[in-house]
């Protein structure tokens, strides 16, 4: 999401609105009224697709399947059972949000190709289901469904339902636009990233991608619902696999990135759909589909010239991201109790970590206690980082054992993990590159905001969610002010110098209020005094009782820091103590400095 | 349904499977090698079937001139780069826009000028066959050029959107080199065989037989020879393979040249026995990667037993349920996603 107050599009856009709202008043042909219609039809899918494309790095081409599913579901009911076109509605997103259900629930663990075939061929699926089935009306589909109308206002005319579509696509624009820059929607975001940072951060991934899914889905089956009473008919060929790929198209085209950018793309397509059937066919002759080589055409250029479409150009101007801002003042978040000084912490046992006929870790045992700074030093490819992967179950551990706090955790999802209080950095900064640092820092503190998925997604989108968002934005604030980027909130993330990624990471870290915490590097790209300022606030966390794991190449700023020092050389642990024992430990000067 | 009934629909049912078993296995290597799923595979199919039904036709087929046109577009894509390319020495100098003009002008200008000649003589079908696949063939690399080359190190996701590009401009390409109209090519094979009473069909035979035969070249191809290692090399490693000395972009053109050739050898086998027309290239390439999915992309022993599946249901429903064919075997996506997500518990994360 990129947004920012004050920005010179905003004339241009206040037009645009209002040529939408004023349109029908005006004496313009009944044409243009139509095309508005199809605009404001298609920008409702492509709005899905912007979750999906723009937000949460996932790829349907069947959302025209949706699409139909929608409209199939109100034309049987109201022709054939003679419901209102109300419930219509209602069940329509029933089976619709069964269907890609479904299909998420079959993807949802699988890689994102996965997802983009099996919408492809669920799609296929569903299109020959409406071709072929009797009771849809086969080719010729269903058709004398009933206009809409509520409290016996018709919505019969098509100006009419100008205002019901674009009235559908305001609510549907500000409800994405909410939801993406709150809680649930940073997570869905997040995914943009892989599986590994969010699942590190308490995140389902695999459960939020099939809301996503699903919610997208529903957008489609609106549009149908719609659409099938604008028409007063269905048939299967709006439906296909070539729909399907051209709301992906104009949701490319006009910027998967932005609520904007899917209503200008929808504009854009109508536009250029209509100059391509009319204007092709008379400069190069013959009665041939021209529009579907030009359409793949231009789809390929944007993908590489232009991949976050054409929103961006005109939304330029860019340099701050306060779609989520930070009140000054909120209610603090609840804190977990701190286990009592010295009470141990962490417990390895002989953790073992074999890739093929490779040990990358071997037998590795220690433990931390509260309020203590643990430093894991050792040569490049000692295997600090992967004992962090397997502490944290980033990857799964082939022997031996680690109990947090007294149970067990081996092994559990990395997610679960966090959950019980352990927080991490990566050893490459994994921030979102095009979010604000506050919206960043804030998705560390996801699992303290409400856990019931639904319910959140309703209030995210209605912005009922206000005081949580208010609570957990706070408290992101107030770690990033901790780690010394107070300045730096509404930047975008991938802007930081890499050194302040790194403290950014910190910050995520503690916002999800963790009692153990393990950092990878954390120092790498610090300049001095910053150094200075990251060791102080370790020694604060420390006094508070927090324990810290900390892997580090920087010996002089570990030693005066850490309370012990752990040594690993070729997947083994070869020393440990305090760090003037290890600086004068003979193995330690062997693999460091060679015999 | 009796028994006869039965075995004729799994004799079909078999001879289909074979045909998505080969695109399968063309889909797994493209994606093996370069992360591309490649849809258009189907077009391969197709452009190849009805080029030859043209040329049986004793004219010269329209897609000559595609060939023609898309490798004077690729030559200029390959003069502007080395224009805007500031390092010229690094990257060969002049040598590579020598071997781009060879490729993308002379080749096709040769291909046109043989099938030109020869479409006025007497001809024996091999003849045909060789002409269309040499026709449609050569448009693989260049397609590569145009459409994935530039986006080598693209997010998956978008190379799944090119790919569903080029699909179109192929199908709408079709439409206007062959017409409207389905069509099918001479048989080549209207004798039969019978084993024990059961009649089999001499189209059938020679498709298992190609299959088989087509698959132990590939084996023997990955196996022992240098650009089949080299291949394979960068299907498990592209970043080490690179380091050796092998290009992604020439690995990339060599894996879609030997995926389409694939595609083009099933084009002539299906060409006599379906009536294909410009779409059909949608169908048989999805069901090609329903059958893969089920290897997961990796494995070719498990997308030619999806294949086979998939080819045996199509079979059997056409039989039961005709109406339904297409959304039984489209349906089959999700037990069989469901079998991945079993199989493959480590796919996490994995992006």
């Amino acid at each position: 999401m990129k947004d920012q107050r004050f920005l010179p599009f905003q004339v241009p856009l206040i037009a645009a609105i209002a040529l939408i709202v004023l349109l029908p008043l005006a004496p313009v042909a009944s044409a243009w009224i139509t095309s508005f219609n199809y605009i404001g039809l298609f920008a409702l899918v492509a709005l899905g697709l912007v979750l999906l494309i723009g937000s949460a790095n996932m790829l349907s081409f069947g959302q025209a399947a949706f699409v139909g599913l929608g409209a199939y579901t109100t034309a049987l009911a109201t022709t054939l059972a003679g419901l209102s076109p109300w419930i219509g509605l209602v069940l329509g997103w029933l089976v619709t949000g069964i269907a890609a259900y479904l299909v998420g629930l079959v993807t949802r663990r699988l890689s994102g190709h996965y997802l983009a075939i099996a919408t492809m061929a669920v799609g296929m699926a569903i299109y020959f289901a409406f071709a072929n089935l009797e009771i849809l009306g086969k080719n010729d589909g269903l058709n004398a469904l009933p206009h809409l109308s509520i409290f016996g206002f018709s919505f019969e005319k098509s100006e009419r339902m100008y205002y019901v579509i674009w009235g559908a696509v305001a609510l549907a624009a500000l409800g994405v636009r909410n939801l993406l820059s709150s809680r649930v929607g940073r997570a869905m975001r997040s995914l943009a990233l892989g599986d590994t940072m969010p699942e590190a951060h308490g995140i389902d991934t695999a459960r939020l991608k099939v809301l996503t899914f699903v919610l997208a889905a529903l957008l489609a089956s609106t549009s149908g619902w719609l659409y099938a009473h604008l028409q007063r008919a269905v048939s299967p060929i709006p439906f296909g696999l070539t729909h399907g790929t051209e709301y992906v198209f104009m949701t490319v085209l006009g910027g998967a990135m932005s609520v904007w950018g899917a209503i200008l793309g929808a504009g854009l397509f109508v536009l250029l759909d209509d100059v391509l059937r009319n204007l092709l066919p008379r400069l190069i002759g013959g009665d041939a589909h021209y529009e579907l080589v030009a359409l793949g055409v231009m789809l390929i250029i944007i993908l590489q010239r232009a991949r976050d479409g054409l929103w961006p150009f005109l939304a330029r101007q860019i340099t701050e991201y306060r779609l989520a801002e930070a009140p000054a003042q909120a209610p603090a978040l609840p804190v977990r109790p701190k286990p009592a000084h010295g009470e141990q912490v962490l417990d390895v046992r002989g953790l073992q970590k074999r890739f093929g006929g490779l040990v990358a870790v071997n037998d590795v045992s220690f433990d931390i206690k509260a309020g203590e700074i643990v430093a894991l030093i050792g040569p490049n490819g000692a295997g600090k980082s992967t004992t962090f992967d397997l502490i944290t179950s980033v990857q799964s551990l082939s022997a031996g054992d680690v109990s947090f706090r007294g149970a067990s955790i081996t092994n559990l999802p990395s997610r679960t993990v966090f959950s019980r209080g352990i927080g991490r950095t990566f050893q490459h900064a994994n921030l979102l590159p095009n979010m604000s640092v506050l919206e960043n820092v804030a998705l560390g503190a996801h699992l303290r905001g409400d856990p019931h998925m639904i319910g959140n997604v309703l209030a995210s989108a209605s912005r009922l969610n206000r005081q949580e968002e208010d609570k957990l934005l706070h408290e992101a604030a107030r770690q990033l002010e901790r780690v010394g980027l107070k300045d730096n909130l509404y930047m975008a993330a991938g802007n930081l110098a890499l050194g302040q990624q790194r403290l950014a990471e910190i910050a995520r870290a503690l916002s999800g209020d963790p009692i153990l915490l393990l950092l990878d590097e954390p120092a790498a790209g610090l300049r001095y005094f910053e150094k200075t300022a990251l060791s102080s606030l370790l020694r604060q966390l420390r006094s508070e009782g927090m324990s810290i794991l900390l892997v580090e190449h920087d010996m002089e700023f570990l030693m005066e820091l850490a309370d012990r020092v752990i040594v690993m050389d070729f997947g083994s642990l070869i020393a440990s103590g305090t760090p003037e024992q290890v600086q004068s430990d003979p193995a330690v000067r062997r693999a460091y400095l060679g015999d | 349904m009796n028994p006869t009934v039965a075995l004729l629909l799994a004799q079909d049912g078999i001879a289909t499977g074979a045909i998505y078993a080969l695109l399968a296995m063309a889909l797994v290597l493209v994606f093996a090698v370069t992360k591309i799923p490649f849809i258009p595979i189907g077009e391969f199919v197709v452009y190849t079937a009805l080029t030859l039904v043209v040329i049986q036709a004793n004219q010269v087929p329209r897609t000559v001139w595609l060939l023609i046109a898309a490798g004077c577009i690729a030559f200029i894509t390959d003069i502007v780069a080395f224009v805007r390319e500031r390092d010229r020495a690094a990257s060969g100098g002049i040598a590579p826009l020598w071997l781009s003009a060879a490729q993308n002008l002379l080749l096709p200008a040769v291909i046109a000028a043989i099938v030109t000649m020869l479409s006025q003589q007497p001809r024996i079908m091999p003849v045909d066959m060789l002409m269309a696949v040499l026709i449609v063939v050569p448009l693989a690399p260049i397609i590569y050029r145009l459409a994935y080359q530039p986006l080598v190190s693209a997010n998956p996701l978008v190379l799944f959107m090119v790919s569903i590009a080029v699909h179109f401009v192929m199908v709408g390409l079709g439409l206007n080199l062959f017409g409207p109209d389905g069509d099918r090519a001479e048989p080549y094979a209207d004798w039969q065989l019978e084993l024990s009473g059961q009649i089999v069909r001499g189209q059938v035979v020679m498709v298992l037989v190609a299959a088989v035969v087509l698959m132990v070249i590939l084996y023997l191809f990955f196996a022992r020879t240098v650009p089949g290692k080299a291949l394979r090399a960068v299907a498990v490693n592209r970043i080490g393979a690179q380091l050796v000395g092998i290009g992604t972009a020439t690995s990339g053109k060599l894996a879609i040249t030997l995926a389409c050739l694939i595609a083009a050898l099933c084009g002539l086998l299906i060409s006599p026995g379906v009536t294909l027309n410009y779409l059909s290239g949608e169908l048989i390439g999805l069901k090609g990667f329903v059958a893969a999915v089920l290897g997961g992309f990796v494995s070719y022993p498990l997308a030619v037993a999806g294949a086979f599946v998939v080819g045996l249901l199509e079979s059997y429903t056409s039989f039961w349920a005709s109406a339904l064919k297409e959304v039984i075997v489209f349906s089959m996506i999700i037990p069989i996603l469901l079998l991945r997500t079993f199989a493959s518990r480590s796919d996490m994360g994995e992006h």
